[in-house]
Formats: C-alpha cells, sequence, structure tokens
C-alpha cells in the first residue's frame, strides 16, 4: 500500500526524498561555449547602443534656451553602454582561445525549452481565450506531459490553482485579468 | 525621542485586526516563496504587488514587507534541512547548518538559525528607527545637484564595490538607465526610443522587467539543475528552542559582529550576499578552533544568519530615508510605493507619518510574528518541497503573468516580460549583475531630472557637482568608489614599497 507507507513516511524523522526522472545528464555534450555567448550578446548590446544612440542624437543631443535637449542624457549613456561592450567584445574575444565553459549542455537546453516553449504558447493562447483558460491549460499540459503525473491530479490541480487565482484576483482584489469566450459564456 | 513616540503611533497604525491578517498572509507567502525552487525575495515580492494595487498604501506594504520578512527565513530552511540554498544569501548558512542536520540537530540548527535571523533584523530595525529620521531631515536641505550626486555614489559604487567584473556591471546599469527613459520626456514631453511604437509610449515598466528577469528566468535556469533532492524532516520542540536560547548569551560576539556587518553592507549597496560570507569568515577566523566550522557548529550558523537579515532589513534604511533602494527587494518595494502614488524621499517622514512609521513598527511586529510561526511550522513548509517542480513551474508562469497583465492592463507587458526572462537567463549566466539593472531602471528618471535641474541651474556648468562642500565631498566620494580597485591597487603598491624589505 504505497499511501499508508507515505504516512508512515511523513511521521517519523525519516528523510524527505523527491526524484527528478528527467533531469539532465551530466555528460550531456555542450551545444555552445559561454564565450560565444558572450561574443553574441556583447554585439546585441553593441547594435543596441548604436541604435538608441542614434535615435538620441536625432532627437537632439545639445543645450537649447530650456537646457539640455531630450537625447542629451540617454546619449551619453548609449556612448557608455557601447564602450562597455565594446570592451566585452574584446576581452571576450582574448579570452575564447584560453577557456571555454559551458553554456548550455544539449540536456539542459532540452529542459529548458521544455519550459520556455510552453510559456510562450500559454502567451499566445491568453491572447484568444483568456488567462485563465490558458493557465488551466498550461499547468494541466505541463504536469501531464512533462511531470508525467498523473492525469487526474493534473486537472484537478489545475482547476483548482485557477480557480483560486480567479477568486483571489478578478472577485476579492478588483485586479482584471483578460478573458475569453469561456468567461463571457458565464458572464464575466 | 520623538521616534518612539512616532513609532508607536505606528504601532497603533497597525494594530488593526485586517493590517494583522495582512501580515500573517503576507508571511506565510513569504516564507513559501523562500522555500520553493525558482522563486526568491525580490520575484516573489514583484508577483505579489498586484494584489496589493488596491490597498491602503499602509496595509500594502506591510504585507509586501512581510512577504519579505517570510523569504529570508524561509532561505534558511531548505539550506539546512536539503542543503540547497533557497537564496544565494543562505548559501553561507549550508556551511554548518546542513552538517547540523546530518547529526540529527536539525531542530537545533534551525533554532538558531530563525533566533539569529530575529536578531539581526532586531538590530537593523533599531538602527531604521533611530537613523531613518535623521538623515531624512538631512536630506530635505538637499538641491538636486545633492540628488544626482547621492545617485551617483550609488551607480558607481555598485560598479567599484561589485564583485562582478566591471564592465559587466556598467552594461547592466547603463542598460537599465537607458531603458528607464524609454517614451515620454518628462521635462519636454518629446518622445524618445520608441521608433514610432504606440506600447512604447507608456515606457519600459519597472515591475514587468523585474517579473521577467527574475521570475521567469528563474524558472528557466531552476529547469537546468537536477531537481531531485534528499533532505531531513523536522519538527522543533519547545525544549530545543528553549536550550539554544539558554546558550545565546555565549555567542554573542559572533552576533553583535555579524549584526554590525549586516548594517554595514545593508545600507551599502554591497547586499545581503556578502554580508552572510563576511559574517562567517569572521565568525571563523576569530575561533579559537577554525578548523571546527563545517562540520556543523552552531556558531556557523548564527554567523552568516544575523549578518544576511541585517543586511537585508538595513537595505531599507536608504529607500526610505533618501528614495534610493539597497538591494534588488527594496528596489521592487519602492517601485511599489510610486504605483501607490507615494513619492519616495526624504520628504515621506513629513508627507506620510502614518505610513513610514506604520512600516517600521511593521518591521518590529512582523519579525516577533515571523519567529513564532516559523519555529512552529517548520514541518509544514519543509514538506512542500515535496510537490514536484513540473506543478510548481507553471504555477510560478502564471503569477508572474498575472502580476505583469495588472500592472497596465496591456498585453504587450506579457511579451516585455517573456523577453526580459530570456534576457535575464542569458546575463545571469554570462555574469552580468541584474542588481544594477533594476535599480538604474527604478532611479533613472529621477537621476536624470536630478542632473537636468542641476545643469539648468548652473546654465551647463559641470562644476555645480563642486558647488559647496557637500555636494562636492558626495561627488568626490563617487569618483574614489568608481576606482576604488585601482586606488586600492595603487595604496596596496605604495604600502608594498614604504615596507621595509624583510632580510
Amino acid at each position: 500500500m504505497p499511501q499508508r507507507s507515505l504516512f508512515a513516511m511523513s511521521q517519523t524523522d525519516l528523510e524527505i526524498v523527491v526524484e527528478d526522472p528527467t533531469a539532465p545528464e551530466d555528460d550531456s555534450p555542450a551545444i555552445v561555449s559561454s564565450g560565444t555567448i558572450e561574443i553574441v550578446v556583447s554585439l546585441l548590446l553593441l547594435a543596441l547602443a548604436a541604435t538608441l544612440g542614434y535615435d538620441n542624437w536625432r532627437t537632439g543631443i545639445s543645450w537649447d534656451a530650456t537646457g539640455p535637449e531630450p537625447g542629451y542624457f540617454p546619449f551619453y549613456l548609449a556612448i557608455i553602454l557601447g564602450g562597455a561592450s565594446l570592451y566585452g567584445l574584446i576581452a571576450a574575444l582574448i579570452a575564447r582561445r584560453a577557456a571555454a565553459a559551458t553554456f548550455v549542455t544539449r540536456a539542459q537546453a532540452r529542459r529548458v525549452m521544455a519550459v520556455f516553449v510552453p510559456t510562450l504558447l500559454f502567451c499566445l493562447v491568453m491572447q484568444f481565450l483568456g488567462l485563465y483558460v490558458a493557465s488551466f491549460l498550461l499547468i494541466a499540459g505541463f504536469m501531464r506531459l512533462i511531470g508525467k503525473i498523473a492525469l487526474w491530479k493534473s486537472l484537478l490541480t489545475a482547476f483548482l490553482f485557477t480557480a483560486i487565482m480567479f477568486v483571489t484576483f478578478d472577485i476579492a482584489f478588483d485586479v482584471i485579468m483578460p478573458k475569453g469566450p469561456l468567461e463571457a459564456a458565464f458572464g464575466y | 525621542m520623538e521616534a518612539f513616540g512616532l513609532l508607536v503611533h505606528g504601532f497603533a497604525v497597525l494594530l488593526t485586526g485586517k493590517t494583522l491578517v495582512l501580515m500573517m498572509v503576507g508571511l506565510v507567502l513569504g516564507v513559501f516563496v523562500g522555500v520553493l525552487p525558482g522563486l526568491g525575495g525580490p520575484n516573489g515580492v514583484a508577483i505579489l504587488l498586484p494584489l496589493t494595487f488596491t490597498m491602503d498604501p499602509t496595509s500594502a506594504i506591510v504585507m509586501l514587507s512581510c512577504i519579505y520578512w517570510g523569504a529570508l527565513f524561509g532561505g534558511a530552511i531548505t539550506s539546512i534541512l536539503f542543503n540547497i540554498p533557497g537564496e544565494a544569501w543562505s548559501v553561507a548558512t549550508t556551511f554548518d547548518g546542513y552538517p547540523m542536520a546530518q547529526q540529527g540537530r536539525a531542530a537545533e540548527a534551525l533554532t538558531a538559525a530563525f533566533t539569529s535571523s530575529f536578531i539581526g533584523s532586531l538590530v537593523a530595525v533599531l538602527l531604521i528607527t533611530f537613523l531613518a529620521p535623521m538623515i531624512s531631515s538631512f536630506a530635505l536641505k538637499f538641491g538636486p545637484p545633492e540628488f544626482f550626486a547621492v545617485y551617483l555614489l550609488t551607480f558607481c559604487s555598485f560598479v567599484g564595490l561589485g564583485r562582478e567584473a566591471k564592465h559587466k556591471t556598467v552594461i547592466s546599469m547603463s542598460l537599465g538607465l537607458l531603458l528607464a527613459g524609454v517614451g515620454m520626456d518628462t521635462v519636454s514631453g518629446q518622445l524618445r526610443m520608441t521608433f514610432g511604437s504606440a506600447e512604447l509610449l507608456r515606457g519600459i515598466n519597472f515591475l514587468v522587467a523585474v517579473i521577467g528577469l527574475f521570475g521567469i528566468s528563474e524558472i528557466l535556469l531552476t529547469m537546468e539543475e537536477r531537481l531531485a533532492l534528499r533532505g531531513h524532516a523536522a519538527s522543533i520542540s519547545l525544549r530545543v528552542v528553549l536550550s539554544v536560547w539558554k546558550d545565546l548569551p555565549k555567542y554573542w560576539v559572533t552576533l553583535v559582529r555579524s549584526s554590525f556587518i549586516g548594517c554595514w553592507l545593508g545600507i551599502t549597496p554591497g547586499g545581503a550576499i556578502a554580508a552572510s560570507f563576511m559574517g562567517y569568515n569572521l565568525a571563523k577566523r576569530f575561533a579559537k578552533d577554525p578548523e571546527s566550522f563545517g562540520k556543523g557548529r552552531i556558531e556557523g550558523v548564527f554567523a552568516p544568519e544575523t549578518a544576511a537579515h541585517a543586511s537585508g532589513t538595513s537595505a531599507l534604511l536608504p529607500m526610505l530615508a533618501l528614495g534610493i533602494p539597497g538591494s534588488g527587494t527594496a528596489a521592487i518595494l519602492l517601485g511599489g510605493l510610486m504605483v501607490w502614488g507615494l513619492n519616495p524621499g526624504p520628504l515621506l517622514f513629513v508627507e506620510h507619518k502614518d505610513f513610514v512609521w506604520g512600516l517600521i513598527a511593521s518591521m518590529y511586529l512582523g519579525n516577533v510574528v515571523g519567529l513564532a510561526l516559523v519555529l512552529t511550522t517548520v514541518p509544514i513548509f519543509a514538506s512542500i518541497l515535496r510537490v514536484p517542480f513540473a506543478a510548481v513551474a507553471p504555477m510560478i508562469v502564471v503569477s508572474c503573468a498575472i502580476g505583469a497583465y495588472a500592472i497596465q492592463n496591456a498585453m504587450f507587458d506579457i511579451w516585455l516580460m517573456l523577453g526580459f526572462g530570456v534576457v535575464g537567463y542569458v546575463f545571469k549566466k554570462i555574469g552580468i549583475p541584474l542588481a544594477p539593472f533594476t535599480l538604474a531602471l527604478v532611479l533613472g528618471n529621477r537621476a536624470e531630472d536630478a542632473f537636468r535641474l542641476s545643469m539648468i541651474g548652473s546654465a551647463g556648468d559641470l562644476r555645480v557637482f563642486w558647488s559647496n562642500g557637500l555636494v562636492g565631498s558626495i561627488t568626490t566620494l563617487a569618483i574614489v568608489l568608481l576606482f576604488w580597485p585601482m586606488i586600492e591597487r595603487l595604496v596596496g603598491r605604495i604600502g608594498q614599497l614604504r615596507r621595509p624589505v624583510k632580510a
């Protein structure tokens, strides 16, 4: 009787044990090194600094009758950002040959995607079906498909959590969330 | 003792049934947040912020600060029972806390951790009670140049004293300041950096960024790791509590030293993490038998926990007195102040007495209630960890989305949150610190306003930042701190030259 043994365990001073069946393997090959990512990020930041710097220059970075123009302060910040990114880029290029620490392994990337993709879908679905239906789908789907948790547990947990959120935010605290056809059918 | 009278008034504001209930709710939620993997103090506070939008500011800040105290307490539970620091500042607690649990002394370690957290906070709150009103009344004389100098000091000390690579801190900070400027310029009404987008017109909301940076990215990072865990179940009996408390006076030196370190590092933006390590290392250095540390010594729990809490609490001092947060979480509370329509800064003590003293009184009460709560309910909170992460993760995602949407009722903010989640994940992995970004984003507009007002006042002359003794010394100190690592090296070299060569 697994139920009883679990109950007995919580009564004594035994250890709490939680397994992680889909944990990423330790020997998984690296996809990309930290050095490469640092270079990419530095380049992106440099591009951002240039774009924002240009936009502020266009807005006006000099002085007029009332004082500094709106672009003045952010323009110099863009220059600081650009300078620091350039430094980071050069530092990363020089250090590249010396150290190639792993940014993410294949197994880790798979797990990260296992959360990121559902989150992305959740945001998309929210626009059409509203937040609460999307939440129910996300929680139930994630628990069932990725956590391999029993279907009834997944559905029940998802329903309870979503219901509690609805009561707490939309009813008790008057924080209105995006809603879809289902809520409309119930008159909300 | 004007402060004392006002504090009593603060307790009177606080002691209503509704506030006390909110306090308990906040503490319980906070411990939850501290215990769960993938959630921490700053994101916990950020996610739960929308709950407080319709409350009056005093109730709101009481609940949020209680979430913060709860999270501080909660971090210790997982460190000791599972050897998993729920928060970065509880890493040092695992060194001796987990060995104690392995030896079957978990209850003792937990009691020690909670008690020393309580002591650390109490010392910091006392400091806030008496120092904050003085600093704020002094700061009432500040003009724009002084304020800009103080902002500069905050930013420079992050760069100079932070442990991350300097250019990464600068990147994080300048990016935050830049993004704070997106949208309508408050002085001229002109649009900046919006590129014709109607969504960017409102600007990039600070809280949306924080929820993405801390909430979503933390989920992504947590999933990378093996989430299996083995830990000790523990419940605390009154006998253990009393025996630990009886021994407490023996460790007074450690407690006082750690409180002092914590308060100091909390006020300067160094943070609770540095404080906890420093508290631990100093306790070890001054011990008669340093090699017994790391093997389950109770002082090894006292030292870091006292320091971490003292620092976490005293980080609120500059926020209350000057409107400058001393930590990431304080920055989020500051963001909350603005949502509730309060203007953070020295005027807070004059214009919103009820609010400020209610908050300070809630720090006392919250810590007492928190201590009682965690001592009695540890087994329940420890068992939360049995809930599989596959159930926790989507719930956190949903909470983040609710939080991000509720701030401005904008779908765009949900996408912004997701974007910041990815940015936060990448930044954390390549060592770009997020705290300076948070601070810069929340202070950006006010720093810029202070700068522009000073420049208008002086007709563009930068010497305005050295125009009197006060502003001059703050600006100079800021520049010294900015170049501190270089100055330190230089001083060290001169010292070496002057020291006689050993034969």
